[in-house]
């Protein structure tokens, strides 16, 4: 019984895959790819990495599905002149023996691993308790592995600015986006007021788990920019001009604070990122507070879009 | 009364799962969007509705159960607020032509 749900999970995760690179439509694959992303985290569940899952439905399906459907509708006009100009059979020939080439190494790589595959869980098993805290993941990312999780939330930050310096001279440092006007009776209005006192306590709740269970700062980050990005959506509140200081603040706070600690850590405990002794899990559970917000805002704003409106008077030289 | 309780859910949860297979069929074979949406929305909501119904009597504890219904009403919401702002578009697109 579970190996046809298998199956079936995972014959749709290769239909969808295809779907989504064979569409002719932008819109259909975003589609295909949202579709793929959900279908995805059910197999995650079922690989009982729920964690992965929550980050894959949150981040992988829902926040880069928002952006890729924002981007398919921007590129919507120049679809059809872009469909007439066809690469030429070179190009689409070196292009599929490049993706064969992936798929095949991919594949060798993962049926060549030795069984048991190589692990480090027994050894984190074994030091999970120096940490404080009960999630291995969270362990892993915020103790054992801290490096990557410091440069992953750095890479939000630049993403963002690498989307703010897309905007044109005249809204730079203004509000992200178009204006959406508010229809205090509509439908959209109603959802939201009804739907963010929810989703800011389910994201506080996936936040606050993950020191014990599946859960943590990103999924609840996620969850906390889409509460932000409904009510920008419905009009309930606007974005913030980009050039605020607080604003600024709010997204480098995060990355700052662990930073601050990580350098700490050289003196306290010789090593960059290293915990002293007994101070692991307070020191954790600042950093997560710290890239909370800043993660919750930054991630937002990436949906939110380029600044297109109220920029700083003069820059664009009139 | 286990097995009364296994009866119940197993006929709520196939009741529930008719009505996915309905709305799909719905939103593959209906001619435009407002039907297509009918079907789907309908369907779904009483097929999540049945499903969460049948699966009450098997989770352990009151705090996963009222957990499923919140997920149920979410859904209802959401589906419902959706297929509204979905259909205000394609009215409109249909009124433009």
């Amino acid at each position: 019984m579970m190996l046809a749900l298998d199956l079936t999970l995972a014959a749709l995760v290769v239909v969808l895959a295809l779907w989504t690179v064979v569409a002719r439509q932008t819109f259909s694959a975003v589609v295909g790819f949202v579709a793929y992303g959900l279908v995805l985290a059910l197999v995650w569940v079922r690989l009982q990495a729920v964690d992965v899952a929550l980050t894959e439905a949150a981040l992988g399906s829902g926040l880069t599905g928002a952006l890729l459907l924002a981007a398919a509708t921007r590129l919507r006009k120049t679809e059809s002149p872009a469909r007439l100009e066809r690469p030429s059979r070179l190009i689409h020939s070196v292009a599929a023996l490049v993706a064969a080439g992936v798929t095949a190494a991919l594949a060798i790589a993962v049926l060549t691993l030795p069984n048991p595959a190589p692990t480090l869980a027994p050894d984190t098993a074994a030091n999970i308790e120096s940490t404080g805290v009960h999630n291995p993941l969270t362990a892993v990312l915020l103790a054992f592995r801290a490096m990557d999780t410091l440069l992953e939330a750095i890479v939000v930050l630049f993403a963002l600015i690498g989307v703010w310096s897309l905007a044109p001279d005249r809204a730079w440092g203004g509000r992200s986006g178009p204006h959406h006007p508010l229809d205090p009776d509509g439908i959209l209005a109603f959802l939201t007021r009804l739907l963010t006192p929810i989703g800011i306590i389910v994201a506080m709740y996936i936040f606050w788990i993950g020191a014990d269970d599946p859960g943590g700062k990103f999924q609840g980050a996620a969850l906390l920019a889409a509460m932000w990005l409904l009510t920008l959506y419905a009009g309930i509140s606007d974005a913030p001009r980009t050039h605020g200081w607080g604003l600024r603040l709010a997204l480098v706070a995060g990355p700052a604070v662990f930073i601050a600690i990580g350098f700490a850590g050289v003196i306290t405990a010789g090593a960059f990122l290293g915990y002293p002794e007994g101070l692991a899990k307070p020191l954790i559970v600042v950093i997560e507070w710290a890239l909370f917000p800043s993660l919750a805002v930054a991630l937002a704003l990436i949906v939110a879009g380029v600044p297109e409106r109220d920029g700083i008077p003069g820059r664009d030289g009139s | 009364m286990s097995l009364v309780l296994d009866l119940l859910s197993f006929v709520a949860i196939t009741a529930g799962a008719v009505f996915f297979l309905a709305g799909t069929l719905g939103l593959l074979r209906f001619p435009d969007a407002l039907t297509r949406l009918h079907a789907l929305t309908k369907a779904d909501n009483l097929g999540v509705g049945l499903i969460v119904l049948g699966l009450l009597p098997q989770v352990s504890g009151w705090a996963n159960g009222l957990k499923m219904i919140v997920i149920w009403l979410l859904v209802l919401l959401a589906s419902a607020v959706a297929s509204q702002l979905i259909a205000r578009v394609a009215h409109r697109e249909s009124a433009a032509e």
